[in-house]
């Protein structure tokens, strides 16, 4: 089927994807959009607000089948964190991990709750719980799927700046110890530079890829003016919306 | 509780002081139909009788709301489906009850399973109607992320779909239970042999008020019960995620 060097691939080509929006107007949001991703990198797509960035996600989940063209994704599970958290409300905190994770063990649900911050809402509701804590539980459930291809649709938002910071540095050691393939939305350029291993930056609707750098600096290593330096190169790319 | 108690009193005084002042052949008063109603359930008369109406309560409620929110279900879902059992289920919402119950008496028989059929055909569109609005909200967030996690069918439905439709679930069995079991009483009174309608009807022959509501009360009384002790404890338990004010 595909070749030994393909395994985990994640290959994208949208031809074109339409959406017919309130109004009835038919609107173009993504139209040849391409790349690629090999097993166990992350990549980052950067792009204004409102350029189809979640439309594109919601294809990557294999959620939205209505477009021309395909994807490949890596073999194995999947799993997503959403804008919003899309936390079950009736069922507490430890039970929305478990019905997303059924394989997880008990050990490694601690280590991970741990890591993350909310062993002590365990047996909470999500009602109960702030914005930022839902955000981070709908992170551990997107974790501990161990899967194969994971999605974040701009997860960091509304988190204080430390948070944030130490939520990244968790996703970072987790791809680099699994082998996971992780596609990150975002519009913040410090996020996709300290966590991506490439940076796709989009055009306004239709989205498009209009540049691509490759993060070839090790993330722990790199240093504030090299940081600053990729800034500058994404932001010579893109296009105001 | 206090409160709810003290207004039962009232009422039952109140009772006692009309039927006072009027025919005892009319109104009985409140020990009269006691009496009335020690001498059913001496005989045994007064249980077997409950028993069977509360048997076909249960048979024509259960088989409404199986049958109904399956539909309501469907409904919500699929607009073809809804288009097409729209107006079906606009015409069953408007026929009178009695009109079912006579026909399928005629077209099935004076039997079992014509009255529990024409119990059911009289709930179930309520139910239908009920349960699709509720899917109607159903919130697509959701559906996405059980889909995004390749949660099974039955996974989706327990844990994702039934939470959300819980309150529409719980009135439609609080509408469902009250209209059931009055027309089950009135099914009884038009073809049965048994049950607490039939015994109403034996009263009304006999012109014996205090016998009519020897066999009403209990049942009222009884069907209370399923409420307070059933189908409030099922809401409490469905809805203690939601956060109360302390």
């Amino acid at each position: 089927m595909s070749r030994a060097g393909d395994l985990g691939l994640l290959d994208v080509r949208v031809a074109r994807k339409r959406l017919v929006n309130a109004s009835g107007q038919t609107v173009e949001i993504l139209s040849d959009f391409a790349f690629r991703l090999e097993a166990g990198r992350i990549g980052a797509l950067i792009g204004p607000s409102g350029c189809g960035k979640s439309s594109l996600l919601r294809i990557l989940a294999g959620l939205d089948r209505q477009f021309e063209g395909r994807v490949m994704r890596p073999p194995g599970l999947l799993s997503m964190a959403f804008q919003e958290p899309r936390l079950l409300p009736w069922r507490t905190v430890e039970e929305n991990i478990r019905l997303a994770a059924p394989q997880i063990g008990e050990g490694e649900l601690k280590a991970l709750m741990n890591a993350l911050g909310i062993a002590a809402h365990r047996t909470h509701f999500p009602g109960e719980l702030s914005l930022g804590l839902a955000r981070r539980v709908a992170l551990a459930r997107a974790y501990a799927v161990k899967p194969a291809l994971l999605l974040l649709d701009e997860p960091f938002v509304s988190l204080d700046a430390p948070l944030a910071l130490a939520l990244q540095n968790h996703l970072a050691a987790l791809v680099a110890d699994r082998a996971v393939t992780a596609v990150l939305v975002t519009h913040d350029v410090g996020e996709a530079i300290r966590l991506a291993d490439r940076i796709f930056v989009l055009s306004p609707r239709p989205a498009r890829v209009i540049g691509e750098i490759e993060v070839d600096v090790p993330r722990a290593a790199m240093s504030a003016a090299e940081a600053l330096s990729l800034a500058a190169r994404v932001e010579a790319m893109r296009i105001p919306a | 509780m206090a409160a709810r108690l003290l207004s039962l009193v009232a009422l039952i005084a109140l009772w006692g002081a009309a039927a006072h002042f009027s025919d005892p052949r009319h109104l009985p008063g409140p020990v009269a139909v006691f009496a009335a109603m020690r001498r059913a359930a001496a005989s045994g008369e007064l249980f077997t009788a409950m028993a069977v109406t509360m048997a076909r309560v249960a048979a024509a409620f259960a088989l409404a709301m199986a049958l109904g929110s399956a539909l309501g279900y469907l409904m919500g879902r699929r607009a073809l489906v809804d288009r097409l059992a729209d107006p079906w289920i606009v015409v069953l919402l408007n026929l009178p009850a009695l009109v079912i119950i006579v026909l399928l008496y005629i077209w099935v028989g004076l039997n079992e399973a014509a009255a529990i059929a024409a119990v059911a055909l009289n709930k179930l569109p309520n139910a239908t109607v009920t349960i699709r609005e509720g899917v109607r909200t159903l919130d697509p967030g959701l559906d996405e992320m059980a889909r995004a996690f390749a949660f099974s069918p039955l996974k989706r439905l327990r844990h994702v779909v039934l939470p959300q439709l819980a309150p529409y679930f719980a009135a439609a069995t609080r509408s469902g239970l009250s209209l059931v079991w009055k027309i089950v009483l009135v099914v009884e009174l038009l073809g049965r042999p048994n049950g607490v309608g039939f015994e109403i009807n034996m009263a009304f022959q006999l012109f014996d008020v205090a016998l009519l509501l020897a066999y009403a009360l209990p049942f009222t009384a009884a069907m209370l019960m399923i409420e307070a002790f059933v189908v409030q404890p099922f809401e409490r338990h469905v809805s203690r995620w939601r956060p109360r004010p302390a």
